[in-house]
């Protein structure tokens, strides 16, 4: 809805984040597929991960995080399933329950007066020091988004910092048959 | 290896176990290997066009007026990139396309070669699928593929982008029964699996009292059996029909039901019928903006069924009640099982007030038009055009504009498949291409292009075409001097401010028929017009006919943007209320 110059401007429901997996053959140009549907019908992508499945069955997953109105993100399902190397889209917010989580690399600036303040903070997330040559202060955190975002927050209130974020991935919750 | 063959060997082999009878094309560097085997072989023909751009809408034109698949054969670089219009054209349209272009070779992608360019980038929003072919050994499964998927589920155009040295390597070819397309990339309708919902609507169709039908060209897609399906199911019902541009000739215009087209400048009866509908059965239509109108204010009262391949084309713009995904002549046919089957009666009574009321309607003769004086109305032409030809196999094409919307009005189809237009695009240029592959795959027929003045003009490089092939195409314009569609918007929505719609130095469109070795001719009064019409019909070569009609006729009835069905202009003195022509004035 609410894709047509002609439609009336009323928000027929509220607009939700949403987190889309996407199985594709694994072939060249799949990405750009996915995400030019994105653009050309100017959908939001929030966040976006792509890796292999398998490598016997040249299955890639694409996670996207997007946000959009129940109407929307209907829209976005159905136009994905149009792409051809697309085997399947599950909505991982209609399914009913999911596990997400995302990794952050944060380069944090350390001085004598904020360390103990720092390391603090770092054990109380559960961050870890990531061993490197150089000897920097990087630390790792892992989580759902809204973890690591108060992480952030609470370091930057310490110090000036450096981050690389994931974007998160997700998978379903429900019991399945495991005999399968 | 003795059973190898050379990639470009393999492209001929796969069109030609695809059925391939006609490529449409232009040579060039990057596609010489593929044009010297051509050069080689009988069993397919190529019509050499003028410009890229033509091949593509020729090939369109093949496929829309013959069913099979339309396949164009171009150079890399500029020969790709002048098919991304007529590409998207017929992903708009749903029209089954196999394009293949040439590439350069591998080992100079990506370094700005000469005529390189990223065709499968460019070409991937306007195609339903496309390839760039890197192993010589995956040609043919790439080839029967493709054809699959420009066929499968909603037609659409497919490219196959092929490296120079990939024609020229050498490979294996296997056989189009060997190839196994996994079941993803493919649409499958299983008329089974929709069953409830097919029950649903049948149900609710039943009971009904003010049913009608709303037609598109997913009936002509789904083959000539889902018209028929459809005209027994309507028969059977005995509801009121209307068909979108696309959907003109599913049901004949002389079906005792068809109430015409509907839309922007479709009939008054037929939108008058959609808003006060209870029940809209959706056959093969998207819910176009040019259909619908203002959106909130579409067909306020009905439950909507919606039969549609696509299920991409469900609840995008109007929520339905009943949508059901599948093939139409399936889906009508399982409709007709169970009308039957439950013994299914419309409410009689309430019917034929329904039908009582669309008569009242009709009496509107929203066509009606002032036919005085002896200069001929762009309406008549048409309306003398079908008269003349209504007895012989006739297909008409049509460029993009306001003779466009004549034709669909006033011409009156019979069958599917006989009008060839360009619909969710709207590109101009269209059809005179469209007719040369409309006379290619039908060479006894008669074909004609009802074209405006600077319609003509976008693809006219292909009077070369016709002539060389003997094609006798009749392109029959409406020359008002204007490009009047823009003129008539102008007029109505931006003060009369004609800015640059009135086309100067316009040819002398005999003498250029003539130039080209064609026949010219020319009406200036309604004293010429039959003479020339049968003139037209007799040559038995490529003819121009310019006919000179009023210069500022306007096409009527019209849902002006932004407003709803039951707001129709019927002519210019009808003013609209100056708030919604405001509104209406940022919408296209």
């Amino acid at each position: 809805m609410n894709k047509s110059v002609y439609d009336s401007p009323d928000q027929v429901s509220e607009t939700k984040r949403h987190i889309l997996t996407v199985l594709v053959d694994n072939e060249p140009g799949v990405l750009a597929r996915v995400i030019g549907m994105f653009s050309g019908r100017g959908y939001n992508i929030d966040s976006l991960n792509v890796a292999e499945v398998s490598n016997d069955e040249n299955i890639s997953r694409i996670t996207i995080v997007t946000h959009g109105t129940s109407e929307v993100v209907s829209q976005i399902e159905k136009q994905l399933l149009r792409i051809v190397p697309v085997h399947s889209v599950t909505n991982l917010d209609q399914e009913g329950s999911s596990v997400e989580a995302e990794v952050a690399l944060v380069y944090i600036y350390i001085s004598e007066t904020n360390k103990k303040k720092v390391y603090q903070l770092c054990d109380l997330y559960r961050a870890r020091k990531i061993e490197n040559e150089n000897n920097t202060t990087i630390f790792e955190i892992a989580g759902s988004s809204e973890r690591v975002n108060r992480f952030i927050k609470e370091i930057n209130e310490i110090t000036k910092v450096e981050i690389v974020r994931s974007g998160p991935v997700a998978i379903s919750s429900i019991k399945k048959n495991e005999e399968e | 290896m003795n059973n190898e063959i050379t990639g470009a060997e393999i492209v001929l082999k796969s069109l030609a176990e695809q059925g391939v009878e006609v490529v449409f094309g232009y040579p060039g560097g990057a596609v010489l290997p593929i044009y010297d085997t051509l050069f080689k072989q009988n069993s397919i023909k190529h019509v050499l066009v003028r410009q890229e751009g033509g091949a593509i809408h020729a090939a369109e034109g093949y496929a829309r007026s013959t069913g099979k698949t339309g396949v164009v054969l171009v150079t890399s670089g500029p020969g790709a990139t002048n098919v991304v219009t007529g590409l998207t054209d017929a992903m708009m349209d749903s029209v089954p396309i196999v394009c293949i272009t040439g590439q350069v070779p591998q080992h100079l992608i990506g370094s700005d070669a000469f005529q390189e360019c990223d065709t499968t980038g460019i070409t991937r929003p306007c195609t339903k699928h496309n390839y760039l072919v890197k192993d010589v050994n995956k040609l043919s499964s790439v080839f029967h593929e493709a054809f699959t998927i420009a066929q499968n589920g909603r037609p659409g155009p497919v490219l196959i982008d092929i490296p120079k040295d990939v024609q020229f390597a050498s490979g294996t070819y296997e056989e189009k029964n060997k190839i196994v397309i996994p079941s993803h990339r493919l649409f499958e309708p299983s008329p089974d699996f929709e069953k409830n919902k097919i029950e649903e609507a049948v149900e609710l169709i039943s009971k009904s009292k003010k049913p009608i039908f709303y037609i598109g060209g997913g009936c002509i897609n789904s083959g000539p059996k889902a018209s028929k399906l459809v005209r027994e199911f309507i028969n059977i019902v005995g509801s009121p029909v209307t068909m979108t541009l696309m959907g003109l000739g599913v049901v004949a215009s002389s079906d005792k039901n068809s109430l015409g087209m509907l839309g922007m400048h479709g009939m008054y009866e037929a939108n008058m019928a959609m808003h006060e509908c209870d029940v809209m059965i959706n056959i093969g239509a998207r819910f176009d903006d040019r259909v619908t109108g203002r959106l909130d204010a579409f067909s306020p009262n009905s439950k909507k069924i919606h039969i549609d391949i696509d299920e991409s084309n469900i609840n995008k713009t109007i929520n339905v009640d009943v949508p059901i995904i599948g093939d139409v002549k399936q889906v009508v046919e399982k409709m007709i099982e169970i009308w039957k089957d439950n013994k299914f009666q419309i409410d009689d009574k309430a019917l034929k007030l329904w039908w009582d009321k669309i008569t009242k309607w009709k009496k509107v003769d929203c066509l009606n038009y002032n036919n005085e004086g002896n200069q001929i109305k762009p309406q008549y032409a048409v309306q003398r055009l079908y008269e003349l030809t209504k007895n012989t196999k006739t297909f008409i094409t049509t460029e993009v504009g306001q003779h466009q919307m004549w034709a669909a009005q006033f011409y009156k189809f019979e069958q599917p498949n006989r009008w060839l237009t360009s619909g969710g695009l709207g590109t101009m240029g269209y059809g005179f291409p469209a007719a040369i592959g409309a006379q290619v795959g039908h060479p006894d027929a008669l074909v004609v292009d009802i074209a405006g003045d600077a319609s003509i003009l976008m693809n006219i490089q292909e009077m070369s075409t016709a002539v060389q092939y003997r094609l006798p195409v009749k392109i029959f314009i409406l020359n008002n001097e204007y490009m009047g569609m823009v003129r008539q918007w102008q007029e109505l929505l931006h003060g009369g401010r004609y800015s640059e719609s009135y086309t100067d130095s316009l040819p002398d469109f005999v003498k250029l028929a003539e130039s080209y070795k064609a026949t010219g001719l020319r009406a200036k009064t309604t004293d010429d017009l039959d003479d020339v019409i049968t003139q037209m019909i007799e040559t038995k070569n490529t003819v121009i006919a310019d006919i000179w009609v009023t210069k500022e006729e306007n096409c009527f009835p019209m849902i002006q943007s932004g407003s709803a069905h039951n707001e129709m202009m019927l002519s210019k003195d009808q003013k609209q209320d100056k708030k919604s022509a405001e509104k209406g004035k940022i919408l296209v």
